[in-house]
């Protein structure tokens, strides 16, 4: 939360106030591990369900966010289990699930037998089951950060240079996502200055940024800008500099801090046009000065790491 | 590889409307109409967002089938998971562009 109240009195990003319930509060990230997986299991002793029960049984906790195992008589392709709490749903005899134990004592398994309960109350059991654990919320979360393609990656650094939210970093010498909570939902931008395409954010609309195959004329784009000074016409940087400094000095002339409000909302917005950076992300970038700091820190990481 | 049998993997991509609900649905509905066990998460860019270390089982597991996305973005989440899938036992059918049935029918051609 601590950047969230920064760029609401930030005089960079004074133009769009954040409050509780706004959007960019929505796709906070909350790192947990998953609290539970769910066994729908049908092996022996157990009575199958149909396959309608079991489509929406299934349909309806993936859609809630657990992960579901099917668990047959047939076959041995189960993956092994971990060290995680596991809940086993079935239909047993006499509506009595089973008392299980994991032998080696690290796997924490429930039983439950769900005879007559319909798929809500299925939802509703494996939610009581996992209490008040946190878990990521499908529709109010959405996991956002980039992927690199190292078949494709040629370790130039444009990426690391280019993000001021240090998502990127560098272990045994090549580049790597190492924060990805930090990335701002919705914004593919390190994406465009990646000269090889090498970028990919799953949850993207279109490709090649969604990791469809990267095609010639994806390259001939890409090859036109082939540093981040092509960028939306220009340094990004540079032109956030020049306009801070711009309004800063018409603020001390003309005292108007609507205006110099005015002009910062102009040169954001065009950017916001001009490329993919969605107006919250922009509202969130640090003060001039800050950007300064982190893009020499940036590079000097990156050729450290080049010289490496 | 601990187990030669084809191992099957379905991402619901339920954190983000990027995948056809039709297609989803299909693919998940001839998997339950089917005999075969299967493994299911809610969406593997979620447990990639947190370096969950099932992806790592799901790797070294194989051979498997996954039915999720773009064969380079599901190849990349799991390589920057520290859980590169192999070479040559992992299968990626992509629900973003293939059909239910497409998706269903290589899913469990030999099952």
């Amino acid at each position: 939360m601590k950047w969230l109240s920064k760029c609401c009195t930030t005089p960079d990003s004074d133009y769009l106030i954040l409050t509780p319930g706004s959007s960019l509060l929505a796709t906070m990230i909350t790192h947990t591990a998953r609290p539970l997986r769910v066994v729908l299991y049908e092996g022996d002793g157990a009575i199958t369900l149909s396959a309608e029960a079991r489509m929406k049984v299934m349909a309806a906790l993936l859609d809630k966010g657990y992960a579901v195992t099917r668990a047959t008589p047939r076959a041995n392709n189960a993956f092994p289990h971990d060290d995680r709490s596991l809940l086993v749903l079935g239909l047993f005899p006499d509506q009595k699930a089973p008392s299980l134990e994991d032998a080696s004592g690290k796997i924490n398994i429930e039983a439950r037998d769900i005879t007559g309960l319909d798929t809500e109350s299925i939802v509703s059991l494996v939610e009581k089951t996992r209490g008040e654990k946190p878990m990521n919320q499908p529709g109010v979360w959405k996991p956002w950060f980039p992927v690199i393609d190292y078949s494709r990656c040629t370790n130039c650094m444009q990426c690391l240079s280019f993000c001021l939210f240090d998502v990127y970093g560098v272990a045994d010498g090549k580049i790597a996502v190492q924060n990805n909570d930090n990335c701002k939902t919705n914004c593919p931008a390190c994406s465009r200055v990646c000269p090889e395409v090498a970028i990919m954010f799953p949850k993207y609309s279109s490709g090649p940024i969604n990791g469809d195959l990267v095609n010639d004329e994806d390259m001939r784009r890409e090859k036109m800008k082939v540093d981040i000074s092509s960028l939306l016409g220009g340094d990004i940087y540079a032109r956030l500099r020049d306009r801070s400094a711009a309004a800063k000095s018409r603020f001390s002339k003309e005292r108007s801090p609507d205006k110099a409000l005015e002009e910062r909302k102009k040169c954001l917005t065009k950017m916001a046009q001009d490329g993919f950076i969605p107006a919250d992300v922009l509202a969130s970038l640090p003060s001039p000065e800050e950007i300064m700091r982190k893009a020499e820190q940036a590079k000097a990481r990156a050729a450290a790491a080049l010289a490496g | 590889m601990s187990d030669s049998q084809t191992k099957l993997l379905y991402c619901r991509c339920a954190y983000a409307q990027v995948v056809p609900q039709s297609v989803k649905d299909g693919v998940l509905q001839k998997l339950c109409e089917s005999g075969v066990g299967f493994e299911s998460v809610a969406d593997l860019c979620e447990m990639a967002a947190h370096r969950d270390p099932r992806l790592k089982a799901f790797a070294e597991n194989g051979p498997l089938r996954i039915a999720a996305c773009y064969p380079r973005v599901v190849k990349g989440l799991f390589q920057q998971c520290a859980s590169p899938l192999p070479e040559d036992g992992a299968e990626i059918l992509n629900m973003r562009v293939q059909t239910a049935d497409e998706v269903a029918e290589q899913m469990l051609h030999d099952s």
